[in-house]
Parts: structure tokens; C-alpha cells; sequence
């Protein structure tokens, strides 16, 4: 027997959010425009492709997929879905997709360009960095290697149905169908592009893009016919690129710039902070995000568990925070307290130096050891780890400061023998989506453990890896809390075998110009960074 | 001339393909793999080993290089790993803003660095000349960054004259012209001020002094065109210092440039697009040059191109 987990109309739910109270949503006038500003040129705006935090909110404006989130919220909804169904076992996920859906292009969106979206992000023809997201549909095997055309499971039932089988059950699957790599793209404006499509995106967002000068502006236009009446709030967003964030915090003040898309910079933090002018312009919210530093587990003498937790116990976290002017919060396990799963009442490992020299003494290393720290090297990351480097320094552990460009320092992690300790800062890992199995699989699971991998303390435990799978089996949204436990347990059992050090969990800052209206949690969005594009308004049109 | 031309193109020639096999060696013992990071942290090593096969990676070095080069002679620059767009589109769409902003703060240092080098070989010795030279002094040394971001502070956000950074007006183009040329004006007021000083003590000048012309027209007309001689070849090795400098510059003022590409490209390992925008530097720098080489007998017709 199939269950009907959900149904109705979406866009009633819109309105219905936590984030937006309905009276208040509904007295917005539509119109205006908006400026926001970032330092680097905006890479690519293809789905399938674009996977860096600046232009993973703009494809969602350009783009829908079958899924989405409540605006400001990590809370799961339809979008383009009208309704879905999952098979009692967890296998089968159907979705009766919206009629009248229009792409920018004026033609109708149907199933079977879900059906080919999905397939073009597997197809490793189109290189995209999120394949692997679909490995629990069927015939992604086939598929990723190029061996097959398209995913055996996944079948067009009717114009506006469709239907994934799944070779595993997998909670997480509506999760996926949320991402970008999920969104839907008309076929025949792909193949009018070719691989230029990224540059000429062409979707069903609640924008479309009307101009962009490489390496100068671009320029979002409301979509006239999008599907959800009364999105979005702006006429038009300008995204002027190349502009330090200094720079862009001087353009705010004199009324230029509404959102600066890099945020505050740093060595103005405090400055700016302290501000009374910019007091109510400042919003602050958790995002999914740990940094911490790892440890190789492969490599003596992090093969020793004392060893591993007398650097848990060394580290003074709140010494780092203030290094970084207290934009995080300290972190004591892999998740971050705004995930699913995050264990409230665990204390972690003390900052406790006397207990650690006792541990490394233990070990037999009452004389401390010699070893090396890789670290990032763009500010503040080396400075996070000259302060680790001090820490270690207290109980004995001579580390050396290995400070590499980024791309160096991912290669070093993935090899077994080349990186002892790694600090994680502007690497990793914020989350892809708001749930607890994605601090797992590529990061601490025996998957990730290869190669050229992400799980740079080549950490690989057998029985978690089973417990992961398990709780991953987990469909039934009324066993989820059940699901949430095991995981908990998973990070803790983790915790005890301390492959990583968890330092702080960052904390983001949003500064923007009073023309711009919208409630907090929009300019604090999980999902869409620096802010809900399709949601904020402009006041000065009210 | 017509075959000195020739020879130098030639050389120029042997230059970038020097310069491109020695960027491609050093890029290619980059540790970082393009084929992960293309396939991103979820990817399974098959789709890793397709996109290294899809990119040639895994052929052997000199298969994957001349693949480059072959491209190369076809104007083909590649495609960019992770904005998958032609390197040659993207280099195009920025390379008129770097020639824009290369000719303003050329303008602006010969402007000020002549102005200050005249003045101070004319004023020899005194306070006038001691303060200039320490004005050149602390231009030659001092931080891009830091010029780029004091005049923005004063003239931009305080004195609101112009636009803070961007590109499109001639107002935008003053004060990234002014930092880059502020920079520069100081080795040519040193240059040329040894220089005016050179040719002042010649005998020519001399007799022309001597014969009644005024001062200011045997400045003008005997002295300066001999002075000047050295400071054209310089402005053609200046390209290359303006190379480095408008990386920082163009991130300073939101220059849309070549140095502003490079700069992400760098930070992302982006190999198709540092290897052309290597390449186009390097053209300039050579280009710069040759043309230096080809103006100076036009001033000085006793210097014959062979």
C-alpha cells in the first residue's frame, strides 16, 4: 500500500511559512530593484555545474526543481512537485508535477524534462560535481560510467508525472531532488548552447537573466509568467562583480550597494560591528558549517586514540574565536547545532593541556612528537593555525605549519601519506543539504577514504558505515526522530575514536542597505546565500 | 626594417612558445588534480577517470602538450575547467578594460614622471629636487593596495569626485590610472632626471646657450628629445611591471581585466585560463618592446634598426 505523504497546492504554503506570517506577505507591493555586490566574477550559472556559495542562490532563482525549502528555513516542501508519493518500502518516490509551468523560453515544463535534467547532471559527459548525489536511483552505475544513456530508474509516467526507483531506500532522497543539481533545464535551449549553457541559462525561476557582461554585471529581470504569483518581490537584481568587500562596504554607506555579497571583510569586522549606523543592518544566523582539523589516522602516531584526544583536549577554542572577532561559535562534534541530529547534551572533549600531556604520556610520548599542520593559505586561515601550532606547542607537539593554496592542500589530504593534521578553514564543510547524513558519507565514511578523497583523517569504521546505511534506510517521515537518534549516536561514537578535532562552527554575518526589507531569516537563509533573492522587497516601493 | 620586423616576430614566436612550455611544465607538477576537483567531493573515481580521459589528463606530458600547442597555432586557448567557457571569450570580453587602464596610467606616468624629472634636473641640488626625488622614492615603493585604496578613500568617499571603483566612464578610469601611474611616475622621474641632467652638460647645449636662444627653447627644442630617448625603451619594459600591478589594481578599483581573471583563476586552479592569460601577458610584454624598438629611430635617426 502507498501512502500519500503530501498534497495540495504549494504556493498556498508559501505564503504559510514560518519565516513570512501571511497578512505580512501578502501587503508587499511587488517592484524595485536591488545591487548586490561580489568580489569575484560569477563562474557559471549552468545547474548542473555551478557549486560554489555565490551562484548556488542565483541558480535557484533562475532555475526550479521538484523540491525546495521553506524560505529562511532548512524545512523540505514541494516546488515544482504538486504532490509525491513514497512506496512503503522507500524505494519508489512519484511526483504529479504543476501544470503550466513555463520555462523563460515560453514552453511548457513537463516530466520528461525532469526526467532529462536528472540525466544530464549523472551523464559524466557534462562533468558535473554533482553526480554522485544520485547514486541511490537506479542504473547510476551504468549511467555515471557512460556505459548506459540514461537512468533505468527514472520513468516519465504521464506529461506531468514521474517516477524514481531507487536501489536502496534513501531518506535523504528528497533532499536531493532540492538541490541545484536537481533543477530542471529545457533540453533544446542545452543543445542550442552546447557548453556555453551556463553563460545562457535559460529555466523556470522566478528570474531570468537579462544581461551579463562577463567580469562586470549581471542582470536578473522578473520572470513575467512564473508559476508562483506574487514572486518575486524585486523587479530586477543587479549583481555588479569584481568589487572588494571593502570597497562595496564604502559603496553601502553612500547608498549604492544594497547587499554586499561577500559580507563584512574582516579587518573591519569590529569597526563595523561597533557602528551605531549600521546596528538594525546587521542580521546574524548559524549556517551548516564545522571547521575542524583532522588528524590521519594512518599516520604515527594519530594511529594512537590518546594521541588523537590529547589534541582535542589541547586546542583553546575560545582563543580562536577571538582570532576570528568571535564570528562562530565553539564546536564539540561534526554537526553543527543548527543540523538535525546535533546532541544538545554532549559536552565533548575539555580544554584541558594537563590532561593532555597526561594522554600523550600514556601513549609513550610523554616528550611530545614532531609533526606537521596543513593549513589554507588566505588570511585568517593561517593565523587560526599558528594559534593550534601554540596549543600544541604547550603539551609537547611540535607541528610545522604547512601553508599551501587550497587546491594543494585537498591534494595532500587525499593522499594517505602526505598530510598528518589538516585545518579544515575555507575547505570545508558546509553542508549541501540540512541533514545529517551529508557530514558523513564523504568526510568521515569509508567512502571518502581513498584516494583522492575527502575524508582527510582517513577515518573508515565499518560498523558506522552500517549504522550510516541503516539510518539512511530510514524513509518514514514518522520514524525521523528515530532516524535523527541513530545518527546522534553515530557522531558521538565518533567523537570517542576523536579523528577530528571540531574547532567552531561559523556564524553569518548580513549587512544590507535600509531600502531593502524582508524578515531576518531570509537574509540568513540556510540555502540561499547572501540572501533570499526571490523573497526581499524593496521598500522604497511600498 | 621590413626584415628586422620579421625577425622579430619570429623571436617573439620562440619567446611565447618558451613561455607556454614552461607555464605548462610548472602547472602540470601542480599537486592539485583538476579532473577531483571538477568532480567535486560526491564523485566516484569512475567519474573522476572519465573526466580525466575527457580532458586528456591521462596522457603522457608531452601528448598532453602538444595537444595544447596544436590547439594554440588554431587560436584555440581551451575552455575553462570550471566555468566551461572559451579562455579566448573570457580573455576578449576583459582584455579592452586592462588596455584601457593601461594606456590611462601610462599617460598619467609620463605625465607626472617627466613633469617631476624636469623639474627636479633643472632645479639640481636644491630642496625642490631632494623633495621630488623622495616623492619618486616612496612611489617606487609603495603598496599597490595601500595607493589604490587611500586615493579611493580620498577623492571617492570623502571628497566624492569619483565613482568608488567600477568601470565605464572616464570618471572611473581616473583614480586606478593615477594609483598605477603614481607607481611608475617614480622611476621616470629619476630616469628622466639623470638623463636631462646628462644632456645638459653636453656641448651642444652649451654652444646653444652660448649663441643667445633662450633657455626655455633650448630645453625644449635641443635637450628634451635627447633626454627623452631612454624613457621610450622603457615604457615597453613598463608593460610588463603594469602586468603584475593590475592584478592588484583591478581587484582595488573592480576593474573587469585580465589581472582580475587571472587573480580568480589562480585562487581556483583553473589551468586553461592562467596558461592563456600567461600568454597574452607575455604577447604584450613582447609586443611592448618591439614597438619601443620601432619608435626610437623615429626620434633619434642616428639609432638604425639591423
Amino acid at each position: 500500500m502507498r501512502r500519500l505523504l503530501l498534497a495540495g497546492v504549494a504556493a498556498a504554503a508559501l505564503c504559510a511559512s514560518p519565516a513570512l506570517s501571511p497578512a505580512f506577505a501578502q501587503d508587499i507591493k511587488q517592484g524595485g530593484s536591488m545591487t548586490v555586490t561580489y568580489k569575484d566574477d560569477v563562474s557559471t550559472l549552468d545547474p548542473a555545474i555551478g557549486y560554489d556559495w555565490q551562484n548556488w542562490s542565483m541558480i535557484k532563482s533562475l532555475f526550479d526543481g521538484l523540491m525546495d525549502y521553506e524560505p529562511g528555513t532548512t524545512e523540505l516542501r514541494p516546488e515544482l512537485a504538486e504532490s509525491y508519493e513514497i512506496s512503503e518500502d522507500g524505494t519508489v518516490f512519484t511526483f504529479k508535477l504543476r501544470q503550466g509551468v513555463k520555462f523563460h523560453n515560453g514552453r511548457e515544463l513537463t516530466a520528461e524534462d525532469v526526467k532529462y535534467s536528472i540525466e544530464r547532471t549523472v551523464n559524466p559527459k557534462t562533468q558535473s560535481p554533482g553526480a554522485g548525489f544520485f547514486g541511490s536511483i537506479k542504473g547510476f552505475e551504468e549511467a555515471s560510467a557512460g556505459n548506459a544513456e540514461g537512468l533505468s530508474g527514472v520513468t516519465v509516467v504521464d506529461p506531468y508525472t514521474i517516477r524514481f526507483e531507487l536501489s536502496r531506500p534513501d531518506a535523504t532522497f528528497l533532499h536531493v531532488l532540492a538541490l541545484n543539481f536537481a533543477h530542471v533545464v529545457p533540453k533544446e535551449e542545452v543543445e542550442k548552447h552546447g557548453a556555453d549553457f551556463g553563460k545562457h541559462p535559460v529555466g523556470s525561476g522566478a528570474f531570468r537573466l537579462a544581461e551579463w557582461t562577463l567580469g562586470q554585471r549581471l542582470v536578473f529581470e522578473r520572470f513575467q509568467d512564473y508559476w508562483n504569483e506574487g514572486l518575486p518581490k524585486l523587479d530586477q537584481i543587479v549583481f555588479e562583480v569584481g568589487q572588494e568587500p571593502v570597497v562595496a562596504l564604502l559603496r553601502l554607506q553612500n547608498g549604492e550597494v544594497d547587499v554586499p555579497g561577500d559580507g563584512i571583510p574582516p579587518a573591519k569586522f569590529i569597526e563595523v560591528m561597533n557602528d551605531p549606523k549600521f546596528k538594525d543592518l546587521i542580521i546574524q544566523g548559524g549556517q551548516l558549517h564545522t571547521g575542524y582539523v583532522t588528524m590521519n589516522v594512518k599516520i604515527p602516531p594519530f594511529d594512537r586514540i590518546e594521541v588523537r584526544k590529547a589534541v582535542n583536549m589541547a586546542i583553546n577554542k575560545d582563543r580562536i574565536l577571538r582570532i576570528i572577532n568571535g564570528r562562530a561559535v565553539v564546536a564539540n562534534q561534526p554537526l553543527p547545532p543548527t543540523m538535525p541530529g546535533y546532541a544538545e547534551d554532549y559536552q565533548g572533549y575539555p580544554y584541558d593541556p594537563e590532561g593532555a600531556k597526561a594522554l600523550l604520556a600514556e601513549a609513550g610520548l610523554g616528550d611530545g612528537f614532531e609533526t606537521e599542520l596543513f593549513v589554507m593559505n588566505t588570511d585568517p586561515q593561517p593565523r587560526i593555525a599558528q594559534a593550534i601550532q601554540q596549543d600544541l606547542k604547550a603539551i609537547g607537539i611540535e607541528a610545522s605549519i604547512k601553508s599551501l593554496a587550497q587546491a594543494n592542500v585537498i591534494a595532500a589530504g587525499g593522499e594517505e601519506d602526505q598530510a598528518p593534521m589538516i585545518w579544515s578553514g575555507g575547505m570545508a564543510w558546509i553542508a549541501d543539504f540540512p541533514d545529517p547524513s551529508n557530514f558523513y558519507g564523504p568526510i568521515l565514511g569509508c567512502d571518502g577514504a581513498v584516494p583522492g578523497g575527502w575524508n582527510w583523517a582517513w577515518y573508515c569504521n565499518e560498523e558506522l558505515d552500517a549504522a550510516a546505511a541503516e539510518a539512511d534506510s530510514i524513509v518514514d517521515p514518522a520514524m525521523a526522530g528515530e532516524r535523527e537518534a541513530m545518527w546522534r549516536d553515530i557522531y558521538l561514537k565518533i567523537m570517542e575514536d576523536a579523528p577530528w578535532a571540531p574547532i567552531f562552527n561559523e556564524e553569518r554575518f548580513t549587512i544590507r542597505s535600509e531600502r531593502i526589507g524582508g524578515d531576518d531569516k531570509l537574509f540568513v537563509d540556510p540555502v540561499h546565500i547572501p540572501v533570499h533573492y526571490d523573497e526581499v522587497y524593496a521598500e522604497d516601493v511600498q | 626594417m621590413v626584415a628586422y620586423v620579421a625577425r622579430r616576430l619570429i623571436q617573439t614566436m620562440l619567446i611565447l612558445i618558451g613561455i607556454s612550455f614552461v607555464t605548462f611544465v610548472l602547472l602540470y607538477l601542480v599537486p592539485a588534480d583538476p579532473a577531483r576537483q571538477i568532480a567535486g567531493r560526491s564523485a566516484t573515481a569512475a567519474t573522476v577517470e572519465n573526466i580525466r580521459q575527457q580532458l586528456g589528463l591521462n596522457l603522457p606530458f608531452h601528448e598532453q602538450y602538444l595537444r595544447y600547442l596544436g590547439g594554440l597555432l588554431n587560436g584555440d586557448l581551451g575552455r575553462s575547467y570550471l566555468q566551461k567557457t572559451e579562455v579566448s571569450t573570457l580573455i576578449a570580453s576583459r582584455l579592452p578594460a586592462s588596455l584601457l587602464l593601461m594606456a590611462g596610467a601610462i599617460f598619467c606616468e609620463l605625465l607626472f614622471g617627466l613633469t617631476m624629472g624636469v623639474v627636479a634636473a633643472l632645479n639640481r641640488g636644491s630642496r625642490i629636487d631632494e623633495t621630488l626625488m623622495v616623492a619618486s622614492f616612496v612611489g617606487v615603493s609603495a603598496p599597490q593596495f595601500v595607493i589604490g585604496i587611500l586615493l579611493l578613500y580620498i577623492f571617492a568617499v570623502q571628497l566624492g569626485w569619483f565613482p568608488i571603483g567600477g568601470y565605464g566612464t572616464f570618471a572611473h578610469l581616473v583614480l586606478p590610472s593615477l594609483t598605477l601611474g603614481f607607481l611608475g611616475a617614480g622611476w621616470y622621474s629619476r630616469m628622466m632626471r639623470s638623463s636631462l641632467i646628462e644632456v645638459l652638460r653636453q656641448d651642444y647645449v652649451r654652444t646653444a646657450r652660448a649663441a643667445g636662444i633662450a633657455r626655455a627653447r633650448v630645453l625644449l627644442g635641443h635637450a628634451l628629445p635627447n633626454a627623452i630617448l631612454p624613457i621610450i625603451a622603457m615604457i615597453g619594459i613598463d608593460i610588463g611591471l603594469f602586468m603584475s600591478g593590475i592584478v592588484v589594481v583591478e581587484s582595488v578599483f573592480g576593474w573587469p581585466g585580465i589581472g582580475q581573471l587571472a587573480w580568480q583563476a589562480i585562487q581556483r586552479v583553473d589551468i586553461p585560463i592562467i596558461m592563456g592569460v600567461t600568454l597574452v601577458s607575455a604577447c604584450a610584454i613582447v609586443l611592448g618592446n618591439l614597438i619601443a624598438d620601432l619608435i626610437t629611430p623615429l626620434i633619434d635617426p642616428r639609432i638604425r634598426l639591423r
